[in-house]
């Protein structure tokens, strides 16, 4: 099989910037699922919504969406902090978060879709940016900029999640939490408190990756469910609550999804991607960089 | 006692029947399916639904059909083919309803013809692609107007405009969705290409939720076909398109089968990237001479579909899915009843008019001849909706009688 250099150069920069959009749309599970033990499979929910805000605001006034979810972010942050309050009160605290905190999801991932439906319809919404149209080519590569500037501020914002976390006493408090709840709560901190905080910080990030998702392709109010395998695949694959490994995992899925799309049939993807998972998780059960 | 009690008896009876006839007659007439109402079909889906509801007011304010108020009973079937079967179950069994049609494309059309065909139902179909050829069934009856051969039909167009270049092209590049309508498409254009003696040089499906099509048209550009058809729905041909303008992909003609760009929605959202696609459309202004009752449907269907946040433009599945219904009213007012075998005769017999124009049907149930029309997009420059209501976006390359220029090749020039 040949692989002529233009086609696999493409093939990597592909990769790379679809890598970047797993990146974000997973890195709110690695915090909720793989550091808090909150399997919340309303986050692609989350992002869809953060994809219909940037729409209208977009539609309306025409601010860039991207700009307007970074922005619009604490609110999304408020609504995480609402829900695991909520999350909190019902079933964790009574140990019962396993089966019906897994109910108690799947209901806001309806009640959120339907809700879309009813507020926008079912019509498929696209935005408008001054970069979705330009491609910029360097010799025989070409860089998308609606696939480029995603990639930028996604990458920027999974830096400074890991930034935050390993670099400021919320976020080691929550490192902290993830490893030993008991143990945080004898050195005086409240792990309700902090792991609030975490998944607030998780549904902040949905939020800015709906805005990422509606720039690349279009979007209607179901498509969220689409989504659910890969994010928890891409959390898994780079390793429980490592977002070094989140970043990691993004990357290896959207190149697996771009070099078998270009060179043996894009049908394969699928399958070789969640086959890469298995194998990396056959002699690394931790992920990439999980502990 | 014997003379009162035959006396009370016979106004028993007179009475029971006196108020059962009344209710009987005014028992509406349910006809009933399930409708894409949420999913990736819903847009379709519910512009469908607005029609036949403005076709059920519509027949309602003349009286009904036999004296009878016409009332559509309808679930959603989320464009899950798995719902489907249980959903006309439902329709039959505890809604009793006395006639059916189907959903909205060939996903949702199949899965329902095994209970349609076990109840002996006569079964009108919206825009389905060649469902029946894996049936036969004889009282199947399909409103898309792809023709006898649907498969074939639905890509006769594009190949036949493709042979018409000079020089001839020899390669060509398919490309499809991992799903029933674009499988189907494939299978048609496949046959098209035996005909006609391409070689192809490209041959592969994705799966649906693929995201990123640059790698897909990149390996398409490699080959260097002179031709390239894609089979797509709604979000994938917007991927495709996008895709095909970032990677500069140069071909001769690009286009044939992708669901979506009929829709306003992707219309507006895509614009200029449209510029130079050929592929189909049921309607254009650039042909409304050809279609003279139209502007009667449209002019109703369009303020409702603004309100309703659905398509507003309306030219591809709205005034097919009224036409549905139209001859279906036909049938039933013509044979006086709601006999299934005698439904499915007539409409096999006999020709219908419409607000689509003439509608008459094949032995297997479609189009006895095919009318989809085959364009090519050009002249957008900009994202609005009022553009695509006037003519002049449009160039119809087939069927014959309705063409209104030729074809602009290679596709990148019509970029520029």
């Amino acid at each position: 099989m040949e692989f002529p250099t233009a086609l696999m150069l493409n093939a990597i920069i592909a990769g790379l910037l679809l890598g970047g959009l797993y990146a974000a749309m997973s890195v709110g599970i690695s915090i909720s699922f793989g550091m808090l033990d909150v399997v919340n499979i309303a986050h692609p929910a989350f992002i869809i919504l953060g994809s219909y805000i940037a729409y209208i605001v977009n539609d309306r006034m025409g601010f860039d969406p991207i700009a307007v979810s970074v922005v619009l972010s604490p609110l999304f942050f408020m609504v995480g902090m609402m829900l695991y309050r909520i999350y909190y009160l019902c079933f964790e605290k009574r140990g019962q978060e396993s089966l019906r905190g897994l109910a108690f999801f799947f209901g806001i991932l309806f009640i959120t879709e339907v809700a879309l439906v009813l507020i926008f319809g079912v019509d498929y919404r696209m935005v408008q940016t001054a970069y979705s149209e330009t491609t910029l080519r360097l010799g025989v590569v070409d860089f998308p900029m609606r696939l480029v500037v995603p990639f930028l501020v996604s990458v920027t914002m999974v830096v400074g999640v890991q930034m935050f976390l390993t670099h400021t006493f919320f976020g080691r408090a929550v490192l902290a939490v993830a490893q030993d709840q008991l143990a945080l709560r004898l050195m005086g901190v409240n792990p309700f408190r902090v792991k609030a905080l975490a998944f607030a910080l998780s549904i902040a990030t949905a939020g800015v990756a709906g805005a990422f998702l509606i720039v690349i392709q279009p979007v209607q109010p179901a498509i969220g469910r689409e989504y659910i395998g890969l994010v928890f695949a891409v959390c898994v694959l780079g390793g429980m609550g490592s977002i070094w490994g989140t970043l990691l995992g993004a990357f290896v899925l959207g190149l697996a999804e771009s070099f078998t799309s270009t060179f043996f049939g894009p049908s394969w993807a699928p399958a070789v991607s969640f086959g890469l998972l298995l194998a990396a998780l056959a002699f690394r059960p931790s992920g990439l960089l999980g502990r | 006692m014997n003379r009162l009690t035959t006396w009370l008896s016979t106004g028993l009876l007179a009475l029971s029947l006196a108020l059962v006839a009344p209710v009987h007659a005014q028992q509406p007439l349910k006809i009933g399916f399930g409708m894409s109402l949420t999913g990736p079909l819903a847009g379709n889906g519910k512009a469908a639904l607005i029609s036949m509801q403005i076709w059920a007011e519509d027949v309602n304010a003349k009286g009904g059909i036999l004296g009878r108020k016409v009332e559509l009973v309808y679930y959603d079937d989320q464009t899950n083919p798995s719902t489907v079967p249980s959903i006309y179950a439902k329709l039959l069994d505890v809604d009793k309803v006395d006639l059916l049609v189907s959903g909205y494309g060939t996903n949702v059309i199949a899965p329902a013809m095994p209970i349609v065909m076990q109840r002996n139902m006569a079964f009108m179909a919206l825009f389905g692609l060649n469902v029946n050829s894996k049936f036969n069934y004889d009282r199947y009856f399909q409103i898309m107007p792809a023709g006898p051969e649907p498969a074939i039909g639905w890509t006769q167009g594009f190949f036949d405009t493709a042979m018409g270049l000079t020089p001839k092209p020899q390669t060509i590049a398919l490309v499809g969705a991992d799903a029933e309508y674009p499988a189907l498409a494939l299978e048609g254009a496949r046959a098209q290409v035996k005909r006609t003696g391409l070689k192809v040089v490209y041959d592969k499906t994705y799966p649906p939720n693929t995201v990123d099509f640059s790698p897909i048209v990149r390996a398409i550009q490699a080959t260097n076909p002179d031709l390239v058809f894609v089979a797509s729905y709604p979000p994938d041909s917007a991927g495709m398109v996008r895709a095909a303008n970032e990677v500069g992909l140069k071909t001769r003609m690009f286009g044939g089968g992708l669901v979506g760009t009929q829709f306003a929605a992707l219309k507006t959202q895509l614009g200029p990237l449209l510029n130079g696609l050929v592929n189909y459309e049921a309607y254009a202004p650039d042909v409304a001479g050809k279609f003279p009752f139209l502007e009667q449907f449209l002019a109703k269907y369009q303020g409702r579909a603004v309100k309703e946040g659905v398509d507003p433009l309306g030219f591809y599945l709205p005034p097919y899915a009224y036409a549905m219904m139209q001859v279906l009213e036909q049938a039933i007012k013509a044979t006086g009843g709601l006999d299934q075998a005698k439904l499915a005769d007539y409409m096999h017999t006999y020709e219908f008019d419409t607000y689509v124009g003439k509608v008459r049907f094949a032995k297997n149930g479609e189009w006895a001849i095919p009318r989809m029309l085959t364009v090519q997009y050009h002249g957008i420059s900009a994202n609005d909706l009022e553009q695509w209501m006037k003519p002049g976006h449009v160039t119809v390359l087939a069927p014959s009688n309705y063409v209104t220029g030729a074809v602009k090749v290679p596709y990148q020039d019509n970029k520029k």
